[in-house]
């Protein structure tokens, strides 16, 4: 009978009832994409990094594994020098300039790189030939639209598309790493360099080794570095995330206040006479909460809902981020929203709870 | 007006009833509105006797409102004894009260109060869910429904519904707890002539054949006629 109460109560105000929804949902969709969006970015970022097949990293002095990386400070010597080290099998190097937002444009030495992480699995067309010629993976282009043959400007220099790979392969945007070298006015220099085992159960062993010899660089094996993308490890993402869960809290708060003191008010005379027929308090608290309660559960599932519109519109946006779904999230982003909720429900259930009966009988 | 059994005590509304199903003596309320104190009932007695149907007269002020209010535990008294269905409601908390008001004391207003986003049944049936009892009606209570004129109206909601059916409605969701006592205020003051005519009707009737102990406050004699005793009030006492 409750229940009946709660929904009849909930469908004779669809519109508010609906914005109420939608306002919590919002808040659901916020807090799932920014998480979506974070483990999306951090786990392609490691996809990428494991397919380039190296066992050792070695990255600029004072870089952190969560910098982005724009210089070219290592010469390219050292690759001769890794690979008289012991266990390491092959060395290369890779030149990265970045680009707007989460892009960068990374020099690669094809013939090597392939060596290393296999043969590029290309969609269409193949690895570049001429100097202007670039190659982008599938997420890239379907992204900004660019097909074998097109055309794009970037860092002030037009490239021509030679091919479209199957991505999770170091970089999203590659070109011959002697010509971006040029671009950048580094010749001979490089960002990042790479090495492969002979034995990569020897990983540890030669980092330790690699780190005595070159001091001040941060080295890393492959598997230390994907383990160091995760959002734990991003301190300001991390912080961010804080803040949209708090401002998401507080959005909840407000539009259930504000949809329940409304209800409050308009609903006066009958909560005096559910009260004048021998309803407690309790009672008419427990159904303004029950229906706080099934406001965020519904918000939380159309929530869940429009995170998968935000998915959509992430493909469909020519942006380089990428928004995973993080199931075990939903029940947090609900917790939160649910807790958002009875927060603001709190003040027009205690209203509600002292209301006069007959004051509240003769309310017009 | 009166036309029942007369007061014979010490107050012209107490009377010499063996058993009354309501007794008040010295009952008193003040109000504070602002700085000024409002006495709207100074010292009233009354009985009343299970089965009766007693019509509560006095024009507005005179305090038949606040009567009916704290008779049926909706606001406590300042002072003097009451006693319902053998309970006392002087002290009573505000749970007991509600206690009083869900197994008591049943209550039919002007403007009939009904849940406009529950259908007529469900209204009814909130009472019974409320009280902890089985919401099923009854066959007794299905008779009672028949005798309303509303058991092919129960589906509906009450914007759906003429006064008159929302008032008999009304009466059902107060009397389906089978109380002690019903209270109703101007029952009719929303209605034009002819449903006020079936509503009183009704009223009697519901006396008469399963006597329900009826206390009705109106300011209107012909109303009041329709019951078997008239209690006039002014000035905040009985007259």
């Amino acid at each position: 009978m409750l229940n009946k109460l709660i929904l009849a109560n909930l469908s004779h105000r669809p519109v508010r009832t609906i914005l109420s929804v939608l306002a919590i949902a919002v808040e659901v969709t916020m807090i799932l994409t920014l998480v979506g969006v974070s483990h999306g970015t951090l786990d392609s970022t490691a996809e990428r990094a494991r397919g380039v097949g190296a066992d050792i990293i070695i990255r600029p002095p004072g870089s952190s594994v969560m910098s982005s990386l724009s210089s070219a400070p290592i010469s390219q010597k050292y690759i001769a020098w890794l690979m008289q080290q012991p266990h390491i099998s092959l060395a290369t190097g890779t030149v990265v300039q970045g680009l707007s937002g989460f892009d960068s444009i990374t020099g690669v030495d094809f013939p090597v790189f392939e060596r290393m992480s296999g043969k590029f699995d290309f969609a269409s067309g193949g690895a570049p030939v001429d100097d202007n010629d670039m190659i982008v993976d599938d997420y890239y282009a379907r992204q900004h639209k660019l097909q074998v043959g097109s055309h794009i400007n970037l860092i002030n220099h037009d490239w021509k598309i030679s091919g479209i790979f199957s991505g999770g392969k170091l970089a999203r945007i590659m070109v011959k790493l002697p010509v971006l070298q040029q671009v950048m006015d580094r010749p001979g220099y490089l960002t990042v360099l790479y090495a492969k085992l002979d034995d990569p159960r020897q990983a540890d062993t030669v980092a330790k080794d690699l780190k005595t010899q070159l001091k001040g660089y941060p080295i890393y094996t492959m598997d230390e570095l994907t383990s160091l993308y995760s959002i734990s490890n991003v301190g300001m993402l991390k912080d961010f995330i804080g803040v949209v869960i708090g401002v998401a809290v507080i959005v909840g708060f407000i539009v259930v206040f504000m949809a329940m003191y409304t209800a409050v008010l308009e609903r006066t005379r009958e909560i005096g006479t559910i009260k004048a027929v021998g309803g407690s308090a309790g009672l008419v608290l427990s159904i303004l909460l029950r229906e706080t309660l099934l406001l965020a559960v519904l918000g939380t599932l159309v929530g869940i809902l429009l995170t998968y519109g935000t998915q959509l519109l992430m493909h469909a946006l020519p942006s380089n981020l990428t928004q995973e779904t993080v199931y075990t999230w939903w029940p947090i982003a609900g917790v939160i929203a649910i807790v958002g909720a009875l927060l603001g429900a709190i003040v027009p259930g205690y209203k509600a709870v002292q209301q006069d009966v007959t004051e509240a009988l003769s309310y017009e | 007006m009166s036309n029942g059994t007369g007061p014979t005590l010490d107050s012209p509304g107490a009377t010499s009833l063996s058993q009354p199903i309501i007794r008040v003596r010295g009952l008193t309320k003040v109000y504070r509105v602002g700085d000024v104190d409002v006495h709207a009932l100074r010292g009233v007695d009354l009985d009343l006797a299970a089965g009766e149907f007693v019509a509560l007269v006095g024009a507005s002020g005179s305090g038949k409102s606040t009567l009916f209010h704290i008779l049926g535990g909706l606001t406590p008294p300042t002072s003097g004894t009451i006693l319902i269905d053998g309970r006392s409601v002087t002290g009573m908390t505000n749970h007991e009260r509600t206690e009083l008001r869900k197994t008591t004391v049943g209550f039919v207003f002007q403007k009939y109060n009904l849940l406009p986003t529950l259908s007529a049944e469900d209204n009814i049936k909130l009472v019974e869910y409320i009280g902890g009892r089985p919401t099923e009606f009854t066959p007794e209570f299905v008779e009672i429904l028949k005798l309303l004129g509303i058991q092919d109206r129960l589906k509906h909601k009450p914007r759906a519904l003429s006064g008159g059916q929302q008032q008999r409605v009304a009466i059902a969701r107060a009397i389906i707890k089978k109380p002690a006592i019903l209270l109703a205020d101007e029952p009719t003051g929303n209605l034009d002539s002819e449903n006020s005519a079936a509503v009183l009707g009704l009223l009697k009737d519901l006396n008469q054949r399963t006597g329900q102990t009826i206390l009705m406050i109106t300011h209107d004699p012909e109303a009041a006629a329709y019951a078997a005793r008239s209690i006039h009030m002014r000035d905040g006492r009985i007259v």
